[in-house]
């Protein structure tokens, strides 16, 4: 690791306003990719702003019809949170399928989303779900969110200060894990909502994105029977892990058994 | 039997430490004045070196002193030593290409040790290594097993041809020929005994020191077999003679084989600590690990056997590519030639067996001994191909085996490849574990899981070891320059606590406690009272360290020896003080006893008696009551038994999941069952880690490790494992003081054949013959896909 000058802001303007100040700036947030990478050498931010002092970021409730995850919230309070469980049990079991407990209970909702990465859980569950992405400056819908490898519509130090999900008809997530990592090699979140289905798939292409054959062959509501066409593979990721073939294949396993767990 | 003695399951006495943060791992210790070491490392699987320049770097921050491979050549280092000779078929030397432990003008692959930069702190030294500026002209590099003797391959050694070690030959060709000749049925396959990269939880650690008072050198390192270190790198490496090098092995958390060979990093860091004044220590942090502890396994293999009218084996052959790396790794050569060929006649009685076993070098870290060394290629790939031929036959693989197994009763037996099997009931074993596995009611079980939309299936290989290592006269026919003998020293005290200095080295297997037991039980000393000490050449004999499932078979033999001594100095002693004959002194449960007068002596008594000899036969018994024994047995252990594997296959998504496992050994007399079974459940979870998941790969352009971390390289963890059930069937070895065959290795020898042909009978019936480790989802979804393919043309 490089050395670097370490903040700790207790307000949201306080981190906005030390990321202006500081030049080669960084958020942190649980840090349980962005350490990594930087103990490895590969990242070497001036300046690391750490947004776990800001309690305003931090907590899961409910309003309504729509549950509000705070940016700091780490996987861990997510899965095991009441308010999340009672109203869409398939965030808390997509929560609960991050990483390993050490992970779960550092790494946070916000950090997640932020780094878009192509196989991370938290984006299925955004882009499924119609989730609604809030920051220190706007909203942005899910939809609008993703755009790419690592790239999101995050402008520079823009701080995500939660995440609004409504409450679905219904939802299930399912994944195939990398046997390794244990990120998704595909996984698929399926849900139902008074609007039509959302069939949001990670692991599988560069970005989280909606599968929207199977979404047109599902029609209005998520139903086990439906005949879901043939996956195509064109432009699917490929590794030592699966091919791009397995991969579509493993989309229509996976949205099958989503399907099957919506609740 | 003492409470604490042989056959109790005594909680390990080293997990209080070990669990509570106390233990003292190398890492742990840090020596007054200590610098720290960074080693730049190769890119680059394949390049010369045109030139370092170090300016920068020795002028940065922190720096003591910036070193490359010409400056250890300077000092006349020599290279690491390879410590197994092969013979080639025509008779001439295998080919040994030098190893210095800095490369000079080449590196050979990726994670090669290129230059050193010592600095004031680990993180000063990294910085300084950046700025190294190496100049690479990168070659072309070749990484696989099969591709590195074709005609046109780089070559990863320009003085030798097609990259070829040696090309040597086991057993009787001519017989074994003259076997398929007459056979009804021959079974090939052809298949890979993938490449595995060890892991233990502890990476390698060294410290270097040297004290210019007394010109003695210090080595502190994470090493199975600290004496072996010590004569390696002293004499043969660093020109140093054993007087002046004190090698200490402390806690060391795993090696599975990875830590007994002697690494470029120990010399490097010995080397250098007197080059700077300083003591050096080095951490390999774990990505460092990947590239360069010595791997494991990685053999092409084809398999043969030939078969009479009768399903009996008349003859095996096999034609193995081993891949050694880009160097010779300590003992890498006689891993897939002597350790693999020798028990490749297996448990069963197949009168002819040859083996040809090519070695080539590529572009990879070093390969080695890997938990299970050569035994278990060996176990693979018999197993695998006798299911094969049950199933191109037709017969049960149960009853295909049961007709070939050697008998109990043919014991003592000798086998084509010139072991002599010492004990064992090879069709006990299988029937006990036929039984515990319930192997009759496994078709309901296929059946029921084919309702859930899961392909079921069962597996079981019989497997027979040669452990124990070893007769030193026969490896030193075979090509070993080291003996294999053990030694112990029992230091009874006054007051009669007991100390014992081992030979052999404990880094999981729990020695301290199961050695204890042995002393316990022989000498009737409570377990508090003893303490079981290793891994420092200063303080125990030279011995040859733990590897080869060795430790109790010839380390406890050695201590029973040396109580033994102890025994019959203390006879003596007490038919002194009791004035007794002493062929009437009997010694039972710590108590010496005359049996004319009834009187009796503790071994306490004895003991201050030989220490403050005021009383004693000064003029026939020299004081003190302190024994060593060198143990050097009379032939191998052969560890066996029977496991069973069912596993079910998801046929959608092709992940296999073990749902159970079955294991029935015999390891002769088992000390302590508890750390017997630990001992079964990792070895079986080695085995089902390379059987399904850990998947080691290079990219065959670039050289690179494409598994160079933990987010790809896929180790097995609690959740892909099953309860396992562990019995055993205890015959006890002939030939050693202890019966005890050893235990360290039959886990991971067996189980990758029970499970691939447990994942094989699942897909059988889709057609799929065979697959290769790991059986991965994508592997057994491809295969599926094959097959349905297949089928629909």
């Amino acid at each position: 690791m490089y050395d670097f000058t370490y903040h700790r802001p207790a307000t949201i303007a306080d981190a906005a306003a030390a990321f202006k100040a500081c030049a080669e700036a960084q958020f942190l947030s649980g840090g349980q990719t962005l350490l990594p990478i930087m103990k490895q050498r590969l990242a070497k931010p001036a300046n690391l702003i750490d947004l776990a002092g800001i309690a305003a970021l931090r907590g899961a409730s409910v309003d309504g019809q729509t549950v509000v995850i705070g940016a700091t919230t780490p996987h861990a309070d997510v899965a095991g949170a009441a308010e999340v469980r009672s109203t869409i049990p398939a965030l808390a079991a997509l929560a609960e399928c991050i990483g390993d407990p050490q992970v779960r209970n550092r790494g946070t909702i916000a950090g997640s989303i932020a780094n878009s990465d192509p196989s991370a859980d938290y984006p299925a569950a955004l882009l499924g779900l119609g989730a609604t992405v809030r920051t220190d400056r706007r909203e942005i819908a899910a939809d609008d969110f993703f755009t790419g490898l690592f790239e999101t519509a995050l402008e520079e130090g823009e701080i995500i200060t939660a995440v609004s999900f409504p409450v679905p008809k219904k939802a299930g997530y399912a994944k195939f894990p990398n046997p390794a990592s244990r990120y998704a090699i595909v996984g698929v979140m399926a849900v139902e909502t008074a609007a039509g289905v959302r069939i949001a798939v990670t692991g599988a292409r560069p970005c989280v994105f909606r599968a929207t054959s199977f979404e047109a062959a599902l029609g209005a509501s998520l139903s086990s029977a439906a005949a879901l066409p043939a996956f195509p593979a064109d432009g699917l990721n490929q590794d030592i892990h699966a091919s791009a073939e397995y991969r579509a294949h493993l989309v229509g396993v996976m949205t099958k058994r989503a399907i099957a767990a919506a609740t | 039997m003492a409470d604490n003695g042989i056959g109790a399951s005594v909680r390990r006495v080293e997990d209080d430490r070990f669990l509570t943060g106390r233990g003292t791992f190398t890492d742990d210790i840090d020596r007054p004045g200590q610098s720290h070491a960074w080693i730049v490392r190769s890119p680059h699987a394949n390049a010369k070196i045109k030139s370092i320049d170090i300016a920068k770097a020795a002028a940065a921050e922190g720096v003591l002193a910036v070193f490359t491979g010409a400056d250890m050549a300077a000092d006349e280092v020599g290279s690491l030593p390879c410590g197994w000779d092969i013979t080639n078929r025509d008779g001439s030397a295998m080919k040994t290409p030098p190893h210095p432990p800095l490369a000079v003008d080449q590196a050979r692959h990726v994670g090669d040790q290129v230059a050193l930069v010592i600095a004031e702190s680990r993180a000063l030294a990294r910085d300084a290594a950046e700025l190294v500026a190496i100049d690479y002209e990168p070659l072309a590099a070749v990484t696989a097993t099969a591709a590195a003797n074709k005609p046109g391959a780089p070559q990863v050694w320009d003085e030798i041809p097609d990259n070829l070690c040696y090309d040597s030959g086991w057993g009787d060709e001519a017989a074994t020929d003259a076997a398929f000749k007459q056979a009804a049925h021959v079974t090939t396959l052809e298949l890979i005994n993938s490449r595995i990269i060890p892991n233990p939880i502890e990476p390698r650690v060294a410290i270097g020191e040297y004290d210019a008072g007394n010109g003695k050198h210090t080595l502190y390192t994470t090493s199975q077999n600290p004496h072996v270190i010590r004569l390696l790198m002293g004499p043969f490496v660093l020109g140093l003679a054993e007087h002046k090098l004190r090698v200490v092995a402390p806690d060391v958390g795993g090696g599975f084989g990875s830590k007994i060979f002697h690494y470029a990093e120990e010399a490097i860091v010995t080397w250098a600590a007197k080059k700077v004044g300083r003591p050096v220590k080095w951490t390999a942090e774990r990505s460092e690990a990947f590239v360069s502890d010595a791997h494991g396994r990685d053999h092409v293999t084809t398999a043969e056997l030939a078969l009479d009218r009768g399903a009996k084996f008349l003859g095996f052959r096999v034609r193995i590519t081993a891949n050694m790396g880009a160097y010779l790794s300590t003992f890498s050569t006689s891993v897939p030639s002597f350790f693999c060929t020798s028990v490749l006649g297996g448990v069963y009685t197949t009168p002819a067996v040859y083996a040809q076993i090519k070695a080539v070098f590529t572009n990879t870290v070093p390969v080695d001994a890997y938990r299970g060394a050569g035994r278990a290629e060996a176990n693979y790939q018999l197993e695998r191909v006798v299911d094969k031929a049950a199933r191109e036959l037709g017969i049960d693989p149960v009853e295909l085996r049961r007709r070939n197994l050697i008998p109990s009763s043919a014991m003592p037996y000798m086998t084509p490849m010139a072991l002599e099997y010492d004990s064992g009931d090879f069709a006990a074993n299988m029937d006990a574990c036929l039984k515990a596995a319930d192997y009759a009611g496994f078709e309901q079980r296929r059946a029921a899981a084919a309702k859930q939309g899961k392909l079921r299936g069962i597996g079981l290989s019989v497997y027979v070891e040669a452990a124990g290592l070893g007769p030193s006269h026969l490896a030193g026919k075979l090509g070993a320059h080291a003996g294999l003998y053990e030694s112990a020293e029992v230091r009874v005290h006054p007051t009669g606590s007991v100390t014992v200095f081992t030979g052999s080295h404990s880094h999981g297997q729990g020695h301290e406690t199961t050695f204890a037991q042995v002393v316990s039980e022989q000498l009737g000393v409570p377990l508090e009272s003893i303490e079981i000490v290793h891994g420092d050449t200063d303080l125990i004999p030279f011995g040859m360290g733990t590897f080869g499932s060795r430790s109790i078979a010839v380390g406890g033999s050695a201590i029973m020896v040396a109580c033994d001594k102890v025994i019959a100095k203390g006879k003596k002693i007490a038919a002194h003080m009791l004035e007794a004959e002493e062929a009437n002194i009997a010694f039972a449960d710590g108590v010496f006893s005359d049996s004319a007068s009834n009187q009796t002596l503790t071994l306490g008594d004895i003991a201050l008696s030989a220490y403050v000899p005021h009383n004693y036969p000064l003029d026939s018994l020299e004081p003190g009551l302190d024994e060593t024994a060198f143990y050097d047995p009379p032939n191998f252990t052969y560890p066996n038994g029977c496991f069973i594997c069912e596993v079910e296959i998801d046929e959608e998504t092709g992940a296999v999941a073990v749902v159970s496992f079955t294991a029935v050994d015999d390891f002769g007399t088992v000390i302590n069952p508890m750390v017997v079974a630990g001992q079964v459940h990792g070895g079986v979870t080695q085995g089902i880690g390379q059987a399904l998941l850990e998947n080691c790969t290079y990219d065959g352009d670039s050289g690179q490790l494409t598994t160079g971390s933990y987010m790809d390289y896929t180790l097995p963890r609690a959740d892909d494992l099953p309860t396992f059930a562990v019995e055993h069937n205890e015959i006890p070895c002939a030939h050693n003081p202890i019966g005890a065959k050893g235990c360290g290795e039959a886990g991971a020898t067996g189980s990758t054949a029970a499970v691939i042909n447990a994942v094989i009978n699942a897909l059988a019936p889709l057609g799929i013959e065979q697959l290769d480790m790991p059986a991965t989802p994508h592997v057994v979804w491809r295969a599926m896909q094959a097959a349905k393919a297949a089928a629909a043309e």
